[in-house]
């Protein structure tokens, strides 16, 4: 039977939690790369087995890990994603890895990755060589995109939220922080903005093209062009044939507001989303509003949103969920996974009415993922 | 010539710290350890051939002025992991 692994890339390594499908009794393992930032580790949904992992120790530079057999061995990348040689020696390079999203499900072992600075990047062979996605990566606009490096957040701009179209595989959505969301129909070759309907109180043009900050953003896998959004600026919804993002999170209790990280989706249920909101008034201390952590679950496409928090702490829990560490399995009911920067690892079984802690005392949590393997 | 690593570097030589390679310039005894431990120079070097922010080279001791550096035989390279964090 095909096991639940929960693979949590931290500031120190990355750690493994595996149960059965009832996800009663858990185990813990690793570290594995104990040290090294581990910005996003993902499990292969095409064959069950195959890992890859974004790594970066503080000295060196970043690289790229895959396993064949769920995590018992690594291998490094022979060509880790590297940004092309300018003449002039003044190009960029790659600080960290930031995303790794496997390819569709008839392209196997075709990963793409997302790096900071904000670079785009393939894989045909599951992550043993990496070339760079030129029609973004060399576009004459992505400089105005992105913004000048001094106007990045603190790591440094990135790409994430790499969706590629359940429905097309030529259709990709990336996030921009800050930038903005763009997609291609091309597999990368030319790119559109796509952030109407956005706010970006940060920018002197209300109605500004690109700019935005999302935060995270996820395609549905099974209701065909539904994509959600957790922005800097609010939660959205964009049915995609109206081109125009919605703010569903004006809809949210005004006392908590629509400011966040992460953003789940029910893999069954496109009116199903969960977010994990932040405090973002005054100086955005990015913690739970008031120390008192809570999910909000909305079951029809944004009208209305549900605060979910039995089970997690009634007050002084402040610490942050970041963009890449709240997640679901495809269990039936739902599991719910989400990590902090205080380095635990909570987890409902019946889709966020009640949380439980699966693991304390990890290093500061960046990413969590879920996957069946095989 | 001889080549000393820091210990973040020690997973791709089996853990040795002092090892061999060749070359007439320090960007080729980097390259010749590439060949000997793949992966490991683009730990220490970026794409457009810059040292890494906390990696510094010495040769005997003296900080390296570029990877274009002359070496003779002889010569000791010294990598260091500079202070990085916590």
């Amino acid at each position: 039977m095909a096991r639940l692994v929960v693979l949590v890339g931290t500031r120190k390594g990355l750690f493994v939690l595996g149960a059965d499908r009832r996800r009663r009794a858990w185990s813990i393992e690793g570290p594995h790369f104990l040290g090294e930032t581990v910005n996003h580790a993902v499990l292969d949904p095409r064959d069950g087995r195959t890992i890859v992992a974004a790594v970066k120790a503080g000295h060196l530079g970043p690289t790229v890990y895959r396993s064949r057999d769920r995590g018992k061995r690594w291998e490094e990348a022979k060509a880790p994603p590297a940004f092309a040689k300018a003449a002039d020696g003044k190009g960029e390079s790659v600080s960290h890895v930031f995303w790794l999203t496997p390819g569709p499900a008839g392209e196997k072992d075709r990963w793409y990755a997302g790096t900071s600075p904000a670079g785009l990047f393939v894989s045909d062979d599951a992550g043993r060589h990496w070339a760079g996605i030129e029609g973004f990566n060399g576009h004459p606009d992505r400089r105005k995109w992105i913004g000048p490096p001094e106007d990045a957040p603190p790591d440094g701009n990135t790409l994430h939220s790499l969706n590629v179209d359940p429905f097309d595989p030529d259709h990709f959505y990336i996030g921009l922080s800050a930038g903005g969301v763009f997609e291609t129909r091309d597999r990368g070759a030319t790119w559109t903005p796509l952030n109407a309907g956005c706010a970006a109180g940060f920018l002197p043009d209300p109605d500004a093209a690109y700019g935005h900050d999302p935060h995270c953003v996820r395609v549905h896998p099974t209701a065909r062009d539904v994509v959600y959004q957790q922005n800097h600026c609010g939660i959205y919804r964009l049915d995609r044939a109206k081109a125009r993002w919605t703010r569903i999170g004006e809809n949210m209790p005004k006392d908590v507001g629509d400011i966040g990280f992460p953003l789940v989706l029910h893999p069954r249920d496109a009116r199903t989303a969960w977010v994990f909101p932040m405090d973002g008034t005054t100086v955005w201390p990015r913690v739970p509003i008031g120390g008192k952590p809570a999910a909000y679950v909305t079951r029809d496409a944004g009208k209305s949103w549900r605060r979910q928090d039995r089970g997690l702490p009634s007050a002084h829990g402040w610490f942050t969920v970041k963009r890449q560490a709240m997640t679901c399995d495809a269990l039936d009911p739902l599991g719910l996974y989400f990590g902090t920067t205080g380095g635990e690892v909570w987890c409902s079984f019946d889709e966020g009415e009640s949380w439980q802690c699966l693991c304390l005392h990890l290093p500061e949590i960046y990413s969590v993922e879920a996957a069946l393997a095989a | 010539m001889k080549v000393l690593l820091p210990s973040p570097l020690a997973g791709y030589t089996a853990g040795r710290r002092e090892v061999q390679a060749q070359g007439a310039t320090i960007r080729e005894v980097l390259d010749d350890l590439d060949r000997r431990y793949p992966g490991i120079r683009f730990r220490m070097i970026d794409e457009q051939d810059a040292v890494r922010p906390h990696i510094r080279i010495f040769v005997n001791r003296e900080k390296a002025a570029s990877l274009a550096q002359g070496l003779a035989p002889g010569d000791e390279v010294l990598v260091v992991a500079a202070l990085s964090g916590g």
